[in-house]
C-alpha cells in the first residue's frame, strides 16, 4: 500500500519537494538553537513560551478537530462521512507528530524529554498531557491504517479495531481538555485562569479541525478523482459554523467578565492584546493589529458560513474557510499563549518578537506535518480511487 | 552568633540535605512546646498544617534596607556570587535570584490612590517566597523541583528538562531560565560569571534555577548568604516558623507583617515587616 505515495503527479512532487525544502531549513536552524541553547529565539525571562508552544496548543485543537467527523460516523452511524473519517484520523497523526515536535523543540534539555516518563509526576499536567497525546496518536495510527488496509485489500476491517475507534473519541476531547488544563490551571496567570478555557479549547478546535480537513478536501477534489460528496461537505459547513460561533460566545463570555467585573488582573491582558497597554510613556501594542485582525476576521467568516450562496460554490467557500482557519489561528497560536505572560506576576510589561531562526524552525516543522498529511492523503485517495474503479 | 542559633542551623541544614523530617532533632529544641500558634503550619509538601516539622521562612525589614542604602544590592550581590549566577549584560538572557522591585510591582494588588510617599520610593527584595503550597512544584513533570521536608523549596538541575512549565506557573516570578550558556562568554571575551565559586554548581544551558534558601551553607551551620550580610543591622531574620520560641515566630506574632500575594493561597514563607 506504501507504494502509492511514490507514484504522483508534477504537482505532487513539487510540492513534496517544497515541503522538504522548509525541513531542511527547519533542520538547519534548529541545529543552531540546540547549539546555542533556547537564547535563539525570542523568548526571555518574562516571557518564557513562544511559538513553538503557541503552535502546539493550536495543533493539538487541529487534532482533536478530526473527531467531528469520527464521531458521527461511529457513533450516530452516519454513513456519509465514511468516506472522511480516515482522511479525519490522518489529519490528526500529523497534527499530533507537530505537536510533539513542538514540544521538543521548546525544551531546554530535549535529550532528557524520557524524564517525564522515568519519574512520573501525576500532579503534573504536562505529564497527563504526553500519556493523552502519544495515546491519540497511537489510536489514530490503529484506526487509520487498519481500515485503510483492510479496504486496499478489498475485505472488510477487522471488528477490533472499532474499540479503537470508540476509544478514540472521548480521548480526542482529552487531549484537548489536558491541555487547556496546562493554562487554566495557574494561579496568578489571570489570562488563563478561566473556567471556559476547556470548552473554549474545544469549540475553536471543532471549527479549525474541520476547515482544514474541508479546505484539503476541495483541494483533493480539483486534482483528483476523489469527492467527499456535497452532503459530507454540507455537513462539514454546519460543524464548523456552529463550533465557531460557540467559540465567539466564548470569547464573548471573558470580555463580559473581566470588564463588567472590572477587576485589573483579568482586564490587563485583554487591554494589552485589543488596544495596548501604557508603561511610563510607551505604549506596548506588538498583538493588537493581529488581535483585532483575526476578530474581524473571524465575525466576518462566520457570517458568510451562514450564506447558502457561499456553501454551494467552493471558489467562495475556499476563502472563507482560510479566513476562519487564520483567525482561530491568531487566537490560540498567538494571543492565547502569548497574551498570558502579560503583564508579568510582577506586572511588568514585556513584549515579545519571534527570531527569524524561530520562525523557520516553525515553519519547518508544520512541513514536516504537512509532509505526513500529504502522504498518507495520498495513498488513502489512491486506495479509494482503485476501489471505486 | 550564640550556640543555639548554630545549632539550629546546623540541624536545619542537615535536615534540608537529608531531605528528611526532623521530628526527633527538632523535639528538642521544641521540648514539647507545640502549640497551633503559627498559621499554615507544615513541614512541607503541601501536606496538611504540621506543626512538629520544621518550616524555614524569612522575614525582610524594608524599613532597614531602605535605611542602609547600599545594603540590598550587597545582599544581592553576595548571593549571586557564591551562586555562581551569570550576568549577561541583557535583560533576554536575565538570570537573577534576589533582586529589588518597587511597591507596585512586589504587591501588585495592594495598589491604590494616594499611598504613603514613602512607600513609593521603597524598594522590596524579592526572590523564592519557598511557598508552603508551590504551584511550580504541582507543575514540574519531572519532580526536578521539589519540596523539601523542613520547607525549602528545591531543584535538581541534572533532572530538569527546561520545559519551563514551572515559571509559567510562579505567580512570584521568582525562576530564571539558562537560554543560553552560562559558563561561556560575551563577544568581547568577558566570562558570564565573573568569578566561579568552586563550592557551588555552576548550571548548563537549557536549566531553570532560583534562590535555593543557600541550602548548601545550612548543611553547614551556616545562615543564607543574604541574611549573613544583613545581619549587623538585623534587616533580615530567618528560621523555624514552626517553632514557637525562634526569633522569626517572635517578631510574626508581635509585629505586622505582609506577604506577596496571599489570596492565591500558595503560603509564602516570605514576609515583610513594612
Ligand atoms: S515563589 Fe515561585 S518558585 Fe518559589 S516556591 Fe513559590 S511558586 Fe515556587
Ligand atoms: S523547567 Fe525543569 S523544573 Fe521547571 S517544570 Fe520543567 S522540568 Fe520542572
Ligand atoms: S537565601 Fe540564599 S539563595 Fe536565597 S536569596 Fe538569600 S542568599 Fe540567595
Amino acid at each position: 500500500m506504501l507504494e502509492k505515495a511514490l507514484k504522483g503527479s508534477k504537482t505532487y512532487w513539487t510540492w513534496i519537494a517544497v515541503l522538504l525544502g522548509f525541513i531542511t531549513v527547519g533542520v538547519i536552524c534548529y541545529i543552531q538553537q540546540f547549539n546555542y541553547g533556547l537564547g535563539y529565539t525570542g523568548m526571555s525571562r518574562d516571557v518564557s513560551w513562544g511559538v513553538y508552544i503557541a503552535q502546539f496548543t493550536f495543533l493539538v485543537g487541529v487534532a482533536a478537530g478530526g473527531v467531528m467527523v469520527v464521531l458521527p460516523y461511529y457513533l450516530h452511524d452516519y454513513k456519509t462521512f465514511g468516506r472522511i473519517t480516515v482522511l479525519g484520523e490522518f489529519l490528526a497523526i500529523g497534527a499530533v507528530t507537530m505537536c510533539l515536535m513542538f514540544i521538543l523543540a521548546d525544551l531546554g534539555q530535549p535529550m532528557r524529554a524520557l524524564n517525564v516518563l522515568l519519574h512520573p509526576t501525576p500532579n503534573s499536567m504536562l505529564f497527563y498531557d504526553m500519556i493523552v497525546l502519544n495515546g491519540y496518536l497511537f489510536l489514530n495510527i490503529i484506526c487509520g491504517w487498519v481500515v485503510l488496509h483492510s479496504e486496499y485489500k478489498g475485505a472488510p476491517p477487522p471488528k477490533w479495531y472499532k474499540i479503537f475507534a470508540y476509544l478514540s473519541i472521548p480521548w480526542a476531547f482529552s487531549i484537548h481538555t489536558v491541555t487547556a488544563f496546562l493554562y487554566a490551571g495557574l494561579p496568578g496567570r489571570d489570562f488563563w485562569l478561566t473556567a471556559v478555557m476547556a470548552p473554549r479549547f474545544l469549540a475553536s478546535a471543532f471549527a479549525a479541525g474541520p476547515s482544514l480537513l474541508l479546505l484539503i478536501a476541495i483541494i483533493l477534489k480539483r486534482n483528483t478523482k476523489f469527492d467527499i460528496g456535497e452532503v459530507a461537505q454540507n455537513k462539514l459547513c454546519t460543524i464548523i459554523t456552529y463550533a465557531a460561533v460557540t467559540n465567539l460566545f466564548l470569547v464573548g463570555c471573558e470580555f463580559f467578565t473581566a470588564y463588567y467585573s472590572n477587576i485589573p488582573g483579568h482586564m490587563l491582558t485583554l487591554d494589552y492584546l485589543f488596544w495596548g497597554i501604557k508603561e511610563g510613556t510607551e505604549v506596548k501594542n506588538n498583538l493588537v493589529p493581529f488581535m483585532r485582525f483575526s476578530m474581524i476576521l473571524n465575525i466576518i467568516a462566520i457570517i458568510l458560513m451562514f450564506l447558502p450562496q457561499v456553501r454551494k460554490d467552493d471558489s467562495k467557500l475556499v476563502p472563507v474557510l482560510i479566513a476562519m482557519f487564520v483567525s482561530l489561528w491568531i487566537d490560540k497560536g498567538v494571543g492565547l499563549v502569548l497574551g498570558g505572560f502579560v503583564p508579568t506576576p510582577l506586572e511588568h510589561i514585556t513584549e515579545y518578537t519571534p527570531t527569524l531562526g524561530e520562525i523557520l524552525i516553525t515553519l519547518g516543522v508544520w512541513a514536516t506535518g504537512f509532509l505526513i498529511i500529504t502522504l498518507l492523503f495520498k495513498i488513502t485517495v489512491d486506495v479509494k480511487v482503485m476501489r471505486e474503479n | 552568633m550564640d550556640m543555639k542559633r548554630r545549632d539550629f542551623l546546623k540541624i536545619a541544614g542537615l535536615t534540608a540535605i537529608a531531605g528528611i523530617g526532623a521530628p526527633t532533632a527538632f523535639s528538642r529544641l521544641l521540648k514539647g512546646e507545640v502549640d497551633g500558634g503559627a498559621a499554615y503550619a507544615s513541614g512541607g509538601e503541601g501536606a496538611a498544617a504540621d506543626s512538629n516539622r520544621v518550616r524555614l521562612g524569612m522575614v525582610i525589614d524594608v524599613k532597614k534596607f531602605n535605611q542602609y542604602k547600599g545594603l540590598a544590592q550587597k545582599c544581592i550581590d553576595a548571593c549571586h556570587q557564591i551562586h555562581n549566577v551569570p550576568d549577561y549584560g541583557n535583560k533576554k538572557d536575565e538570570i537573577k535570584w534576589l533582586w529589588q522591585e518597587r511597591y507596585e510591582n512586589a504587591f501588585p494588588e495592594h495598589s491604590h490612590y494616594r499611598r504613603n510617599e514613602e512607600l513609593e520610593k521603597m524598594y522590596f527584595l524579592v526572590s523564592c517566597n519557598h511557598c508552603d503550597n508551590p504551584p511550580c512544584v504541582r507543575a514540574c513533570p519531572t519532580q526536578a523541583t521539589f519540596k523539601m521536608k523542613n520547607g525549602i523549596v528545591a531543584m535538581d538541575y541534572h533532572r530538569c528538562i527546561g520545559c519551563r512549565f514551572c515559571m509559567a506557573a510562579c505567580p512570584y516570578g521568582a525562576r530564571s531560565f539558562n537560554w543560553r550558556d552560562p559558563r561561556g562568554r560575551s563577544a568581547d571575551g568577558r566570562p558570564f560569571i565573573a568569578h566561579v565559586n568552586p563550592d557551588f554548581p555552576t548550571r548548563m544551558r537549557g536549566v531553570v534555577e532560583k534562590c535555593n534558601f543557600c541550602v548548601e551553607r545550612l548543611a553547614e551551620g551556616l545562615p543564607p548568604k543574604c541574611v549573613e550580610v544583613a545581619s549587623p543591622v538585623k534587616a533580615m531574620i530567618f528560621g523555624d516558623l514552626n517553632d514557637p520560641n525562634s526569633e522569626i515566630s517572635r517578631i510574626l506574632r508581635s509585629r505586622f507583617t505582609i506577604q506577596r500575594k496571599p489570596a492565591l493561597g500558595t503560603h509564602p514563607s516570605l514576609f515583610y515587616l513594612i
